[in-house]
């Protein structure tokens, strides 16, 4: 397929020993990711998709589900215990476990966008919000102060936060201002790819509902493929085309996202679509 | 050190350069994989020596494993000869190196040994450098760890070092750093070239003299070989630059001693509170003199 980006294949991690029992005595139908014989925490298992250009993929679940474990793996922080995914880029095919440690940071600088719950992880706090941004130009080999002056003050202005805040430090920030300063920072290098976990938790709604109206605009704008991992019903209705179920490591419901909340499968989903309403 | 104190060399049998054979053999070892790999920190196992670690022990075990008895020896500590540092370190060598010959000359010198100055006077392909650092990593101000570090470097990933300047002209408008300034050695490595000040970087770059730098607490020695690229990190758009000795007229301040309008100066302030400057090089100040007093009696 010419328009996929991105293509996993049984994606897994188990953290800790793991022994041949693990994967058979864990899972939903289990109630457990720990694995009762030898310990260890399947926290992801089998996980398999598509992400095709400009579309937005929601993985939804409880939390230890597993949804945030993928997005790692795929964001290079977390290196998966077995499986595969492909990133297509733009004339290339990368399988992306197999990549050296450099070419891995290159791709993750250049071609992917992560957008993290907090703030604290996805940006440096000891530094200004255009030196955050400028963080990632730099990663990107544009060594020209300038042109990184002016790149940064346009994405912050892009992202709706005040150019004359450019120097100062996020800290002094609301909570939905880094946030869009962390948008920022991931979308410097236009990405053809973007991670966003959480990124709408813990904000209040009017600030929610601008940062969800941004995310679909810059969708719209540029034609970013994203994945929005999130355990909010209402998010997920409004941006992800697609959405995976997730419990326990496992994937146990897929589909288009009107189809899952409006006629559920799965007896989790069931619950989850429930209790939402 | 007490220059009337001598070493027990019957009793204790001591080498030529207080270091046992085969410390200076691995000390050379390590040389060579420095030289090899132009600016990589190559870990070494850093004796004790008979000075506290902080006192030049890196660049005196540097020296100590490369001089030989018809070596000839100038030690400069913040460019002069007859600091703490500098003296006490050469009676070291001159006891423990009999048949070493010193000297206060840049160029009689066949091996420099120096603390946070390169020489006023152009080093040439016969001599050595060596210079102490206190602080051998340059990613060491953006990332504690060592191991994150080793990895940064291998990747010659400096992205963090420059977002630091990045904010350095945000708030200053221009770089402030005085000197320990990252320089990047053969297109791929950056190093922290000793704290040097910014005058002396350009002076790295395509040296005929090979500049090894030696760091004995934190255990590592790594060189800048001759005739080897030596740029400071900087932008595309703002160019390196070094120290700015003119006053607010613009005018270039002179050394008091000797005139120069050429040479690094240090300020001093006397008592009264009168500034006034000075060449750091003392040797090189003091070459100027005497040529201006063989001048005035010709």
């Amino acid at each position: 397929m010419s328009n996929k980006i991105l293509s996993v294949r049984g994606l897994s991690r188990i953290h800790g020993e793991q022994c041949p029992l693990c994967i058979s005595s864990t899972g939903p139908e289990h109630d457990t990711n720990i694995c009762p014989h030898c310990g260890s925490v399947v926290a992801a298992h089998d996980v398999s998709f598509d992400l095709y250009r400009g579309e937005i993929l929601g993985i939804i679940g409880e939390s230890g589900s597993g949804k945030s474990s993928t997005v790692k793996m795929l964001y290079f922080d977390d290196m998966p215990t077995a499986g595969n995914a492909t990133f297509y880029d733009a004339d290339a095919r990368h399988d992306m476990f197999a990549l050296n440690a450099a070419q891995q940071r290159s791709m993750r600088n250049k071609r992917f966008g992560m957008v993290y719950q907090n703030p604290h992880l996805g940006l440096n706090f000891q530094i200004s919000a255009g030196g955050n941004i400028a963080e990632r130009l730099l990663m990107s080999d544009l060594k020209h102060y300038g042109e990184i002056r002016t790149r940064a003050g346009d994405l912050l202005a892009r992202t709706e936060v005040a150019r004359q805040r450019m120097d100062q430090n996020p800290k002094t920030f609301s909570g939905g201002m880094q946030q869009r300063v962390q948008i920022a920072k991931a979308l410097a290098t236009q990405p053809p790819l973007l991670f966003l976990d959480e990124v709408t938790t813990g904000l209040d709604l009017s600030v929610q509902a601008a940062i969800l109206d941004l995310i679909l605009e810059i969708q719209h704008e540029l034609g970013t493929a994203m994945i929005v991992v999130t355990h909010d019903l209402g998010v997920i209705r409004l941006l992800a085309g697609r959405t995976l179920v997730m419990k326990h490591g496992r994937v146990i419901e897929s589909g288009l996202t009107d189809q899952i909340l409006e006629d559920p499968q799965h007896a989790y989903t069931q619950r989850l679509v429930a209790s939402a309403l | 050190m007490n220059a009337h104190y001598e070493l027990p060399l019957e009793d204790a049998g001591y080498s030529f350069g207080f270091l046992d054979e085969y410390a200076k053999k691995e000390v050379r070892r390590c040389i060579l994989k420095a030289i090899a790999i132009p600016g990589y920190q190559t870990p070494y196992a850093s004796r004790e020596m008979p000075m506290g670690r902080g006192f030049g022990t890196g660049g005196l075990q540097l020296t100590l494993s490369l001089i030989g008895a018809d070596d000839t020896l100038k030690v400069i500590d913040q460019g002069s000869d007859d600091s703490v540092n500098a003296v006490n370190l050469r009676q070291f060598v001159q006891l423990t190196c009999p048949g070493v010959e010193v000297t206060e000359k840049t160029q009689e010198a066949t091996l420099i040994q120096s603390r946070h100055r390169i020489p006023e006077k152009a080093l040439t392909e016969q001599q050595i450098l060596v210079l102490q650092v206190p602080y051998p990593d340059a990613l060491v101000v953006v990332e504690p760890s060592e191991a994150r570090r080793k990895v940064m470097h291998g990747e010659a990933d400096y992205s963090r070092l420059l977002v630091k300047l990045y904010e350095d002209v945000v708030r200053f408008d221009e770089i402030t750093i005085s000197h320990r300034y990252p320089t990047r050695i053969n297109g791929h490595y950056v190093i922290d070239p000793s704290p040097i000040p910014r005058w002396d970087v350009p002076r790295l770059h395509q040296s005929p003299a090979l500049v090894l730098l030696g760091a004995g607490r934190e255990k590592k020695i790594y060189a800048v070989p001759p005739y080897t690229l030596a740029e400071p990190l900087v932008f595309d758009d703002i160019a390196f630059r070094v120290e700015d000795f003119r006053d607010a007229y613009g005018q270039r301040i002179a050394c008091r001693c000797c005139g120069s309008t050429v040479s690094f100066l240090e300020e001093l302030i006397d008592d009264a509170g009168r500034v006034s400057h000075q060449c750091s090089d003392s040797a090189y100040c003091e070459e100027q003199q005497e040529t201006i007093r063989a001048g005035k009696q010709a």
